[in-house]
C-alpha cells in the first residue's frame, strides 16, 4: 500500500497548521511526563518506605514466647475426664527465653533451599550507665555483617561502620537517642550494666539511627559474642532467629511449617506488616488513576482538534475521494495524524517525565527516618517509558479512530453538490 | 469507433425530503475521442448524472460501462481505483488541496496509482503544467495563485494518469470569460490534438456550442443529441 503517501498527506496537514499540533502534542506531552514522574516518585516512594519497615524486617522471625500453658496438668489426667475442672490463678511456667538447641537449628534452616539468609540474635536487657543515671536499654547482639548484607544495616548507621563493631568485640553500635542524652559521641566509651549487675565498659565504634525515637532511645548492636558475655551465657545461647526468603511470598506457609515443627513461635513478614501491602497498593492506583486521567483529558483534546480539523479539510476530503482514494485511505491519512501528535507528543513526554524526575532525584529530603538517604527517592525503570509510549499511542490513536471513521463515510458528491 | 462510455436505462431518485426522479431512463454512449456537452437547466439533474457516470454516486439503478467493463454494483475499493486510474476530474470550484505545491497536487493521484517512480512522476506533473502554460507556478503553495490558474492546475491533475475520460462538472462555471476561454481553449485542444474523451457539463450555451456533441436534458431525461459538425 501507498503508505508514505498518506504519511506524507497527514505531515503536511499538521505542519500546516502547527499551533493545533503542537497544543495536541502538549497535552500527550504533559499525560506521559506526568505519568514518568508519578510512577518513578512512588515506586521510589513504594521502595523507600519498604526500606523503612519490610527490608528491616525478617520474612520469619523465629523465638520462644512466653505464654501460659494451654493444657493444664490437672487436665491430662484420666481420672478427671470429662469433668469440669476449675483450676484457678494459671501462672505461666518459668522457661528460659533462649531458643532450645539453637545450634543445630540454624545448621538445619541453612541447608534449606528456600533459605536466602539466616540471621541469629541474642536479645539482652540492660541498662545504659550515665553517671548517676540509669537508662533502659536493649542489647541485640548480632552477626553485624550479616545483619548489613540482608537487612541493610548499614543504611542506618550515621557514623562508624558495621565492618569496625565486626572486628571489636568490646564495640558498641549505640543508639543515636542514647548518645544524645548521655552526650557521647563517636569513639567514646560507655558502660552498660547488666540485668545481674555487672558492669561492662564498651566503645561506640558507630551510631545506630532507626528514625523511630523510642528504638533509638533504647537500642544498640553488639557481637553476638559480647550480647553472650553481658548475658553471662554460652555461645549456643540464641533468643531470636530472623530468615531471609528467596521468596517472600512463601513466608505465611513456611511460618505456620517450621513454628510447628520446631515447637517455635514463628511470625512471618505478612502478619508483622499487613497494613504496608495496602499502602503501596493504594499508591500504585492512585499513580495509574492520576495518569489515566491526564492521558483521558489529553485524548478529548485531541478528539476535538482532529473533529475540528475534519470540518475544515471536508474539500480535501472529498478531492481525494473524487481523484482515486478510498474511504480507508482517507480514514488513515487521519489516523495517522493521531498517532503521529501521540507519538512525537509521547517521546517528547518521556523526555520531560525523565527530567523532572532527575529534578527530583536531586532536591534534597533530609529525613530522620533514613539517615543515608539525602534527595527525594525516584527510581527510573525501563519499563515505565515503554507503557508510557504504548499508553500515549494507544489513547491517541482511539482519540483518532472515532472522527477518522467519519472521514472515511464522508460523500464525496454531498461536498462537491453542496458549494 | 470504440466505445468509452456507456450507460442503459440508469434511473435514480432522490427520497428525502420528498420522494423525486431525478433521472429517468438515461442510455447514450460516448466514442473515444470525442468530446461531449451535457447541457439542461439547473435542476434537471445534469450534475447528479455525472455524478452517477464518476462512480462516486452509487445509489441508481441501471447499468454503467467504462471500456467495456461494467462499472455498476463494484465495490466501493474498486471504484475508487477506477477513479484513480481512468477518469480525470475538473469542477467547477477548483478543489485544489491548498496546503500543498501546485506540483504535488498534480503529483498525487499518480502517487497514489503507485505505478512509476517519483521522478517519472515530478517529471510528468512538469509536463502537463507545461502544456496548461503554469508550469512557473510548480512550487507554489495552490492557495497563492489565481482562480483561472487553479483550474489549469486541475485539469492538470486530472490528465496526470492518462485517464481514458476526463469529466468536468461546469469546469468554466466560476471562472471570468477571459479564463473560461482560455480553459475551454485547453480542453478544445486536448480533445483535437491528443485525442482525449471529454464530457463536460455546463449551462454555457457559446461553451456547448463548440463542442462535438450536446447532450440536452430537462426534467430528468435526454431529450435531444444534436451533433456539432462545424466546432
Amino acid at each position: 500500500m501507498n503508505y508514505r503517501l498518506l504519511l506524507s498527506i497527514s505531515k503536511t496537514h499538521l505542519l500546516s497548521r502547527k499551533k493545533q499540533s503542537i497544543i495536541a502534542a502538549l497535552g500527550v506531552t504533559f499525560g506521559i511526563g506526568t505519568y514518568i514522574i508519578m510512577m518513578g516518585f512512588m515506586h521510589g516512594l513504594n521502595g523507600l518506605l519498604d526500606g523503612l519497615i519490610l527490608n528491616r524486617t525478617p520474612h520469619i522471625h523465629l523465638y520462644n514466647e512466653l505464654k501460659p500453658t494451654e493444657l493444664q496438668p490437672l487436665e491430662k489426667a484420666y481420672e478427671y475426664r470429662g469433668k469440669i475442672i476449675m483450676v484457678q490463678s494459671i501462672r505461666p511456667k518459668r522457661t528460659q527465653n533462649h531458643i532450645k538447641n539453637a545450634l543445630p537449628i540454624i545448621e538445619f534452616l541453612e541447608k534449606q533451599d528456600y533459605v536466602r539468609g539466616i540471621t541469629p540474635q541474642v536479645k539482652a536487657q540492660a541498662f545504659y550507665l550515665g553517671g548517676q543515671t540509669q537508662l533502659n536499654a536493649i542489647i541485640t547482639g548480632v552477626n553485624v555483617l550479616k545483619e548489613a548484607e540482608f537487612y541493610n544495616l548499614n543504611d542506618y548507621i550515621i557514623e562508624g561502620d558495621a565492618e569496625s563493631l565486626n572486628n571489636d568485640e568490646n564495640g558498641i553500635l549505640l543508639g543515636a537517642g542514647v548518645a544524645k542524652k548521655l552526650s557521647l559521641h563517636f569513639g567514646d566509651h560507655i558502660q552498660l550494666a547488666s540485668t545481674k549487675g555487672d558492669i561492662q565498659s564498651l566503645k561506640i565504634v558507630g551510631l545506630y539511627q532507626s528514625g523511630l525515637a523510642e528504638v533509638d532511645n533504647i537500642q544498640s548492636f553488639v557481637n553476638i559474642k559480647t550480647a553472650q558475655r553481658i548475658m553471662g551465657k554460652q555461645s549456643n545461647y540464641i533468643t531470636d532467629i530472623n530468615i531471609k526468603l528467596y521468596d517472600m511470598a512463601e513466608a505465611p506457609s513456611l511460618a505456620r511449617k517450621l513454628g510447628d515443627i520446631l515447637g517455635l513461635t514463628a511470625v512471618d513478614i505478612q502478619t508483622a506488616n499487613a497494613q504496608f501491602d495496602t499502602g503501596t497498593t493504594v499508591r500504585n492506583i492512585i499513580s495509574y488513576a492520576v495518569s489515566i486521567t491526564l492521558l483521558i483529558v489529553a485524548g478529548f483534546g485531541i478528539y476535538n482538534i482532529l473533529n475540528m480539523l475534519i470540518y475544515e479539510k471536508m474539500n480535501d476530503i472529498a478531492i481525494l475521494k473524487a481523484t482515486g482514494f478510498s474511504g480507508d485511505d482517507v480514514k488513515r491519512i487521519f489516523i495517522f495524524q493521531a498517532i503521529i501528535i501521540g507519538f512525537i507528543g509521547g517521546l517528547i513526554g518521556l523526555v520531560f517525565g525523565y527530567g523532572v524526575s532527575v529534578i527530583i532525584d536531586n532536591t534534597p529530603f533530609d529525613t530522620d527516618a533514613l539517615p543515608t538517604i539525602k534527595t527525594y527517592p525516584v527510581v527510573y525503570r525501563v519499563r515505565y517509558y515503554v507503557i508510557g509510549i504504548c499508553f500515549a499511542m494507544i489513547s491517541t490513536f482511539l482519540a483518532g479512530y472515532f472522527p477518522s471513521k467519519r472521514a472515511k463515510k464522508i460523500d464525496p458528491v454531498d461536498i462537491i453538490r453542496g458549494q | 469507433m470504440a466505445v468509452i462510455l456507456k450507460t442503459e436505462n440508469i434511473n435514480k431518485s432522490f427520497h428525502v425530503p420528498v420522494q423525486f426522479q431525478v433521472l429517468k431512463d438515461i442510455s447514450f454512449e460516448i466514442d473515444k475521442g470525442e468530446f461531449v456537452s451535457i447541457m439542461g437547466k439547473s435542476g434537471c439533474g445534469k450534475s447528479t448524472l455525472l455524478y452517477v457516470l464518476s462512480t462516486m454516486d452509487t445509489d441508481y439503478t441501471g447499468e454503467l460501462w467504462l471500456e467495456d467493463e461494467l462499472l455498476t454494483g463494484k465495490p466501493a475499493d474498486r471504484l475508487s481505483q477506477i477513479r484513480n486510474e481512468r477518469i480525470g476530474f475538473v469542477f467547477q470550484f477548483h478543489y485544489l488541496l491548498a496546503e500543498f505545491t501546485v506540483l504535488e497536487n498534480v503529483m498525487l493521484p499518480a502517487k497514489k496509482l503507485g505505478l512509476k517512480s517519483l521522478q517519472e512522476i515530478e517529471h510528468e506533473a512538469m509536463e502537463k503544467l507545461k502544456l496548461l502554460g503554469i508550469d512557473d507556478q510548480a512550487l507554489k503553495l495552490a492557495h497563492r495563485i489565481s482562480g483561472g490558474q487553479k483550474q489549469r492546475v486541475a485539469i492538470a491533475r486530472a490528465l496526470i494518469n492518462n485517464p481514458s475520460i476526463i469529466m468536468g462538472d461546469e469546469p468554466t462555471g466560476n471562472l471570468d470569460s477571459k479564463n473560461a476561454d482560455i480553459v475551454f481553449d485547453i480542453f478544445k485542444e486536448l480533445s483535437d490534438v491528443e485525442k482525449l474523451t471529454l464530457l463536460v457539463v455546463t449551462h454555457d450555451e457559446d461553451f456547448a456550442k463548440r463542442t462535438d456533441r450536446i447532450i440536452e436534458m430537462a426534467d430528468g431525461k435526454i431529450f435531444k443529441h444534436s451533433h456539432n459538425h462545424n466546432a
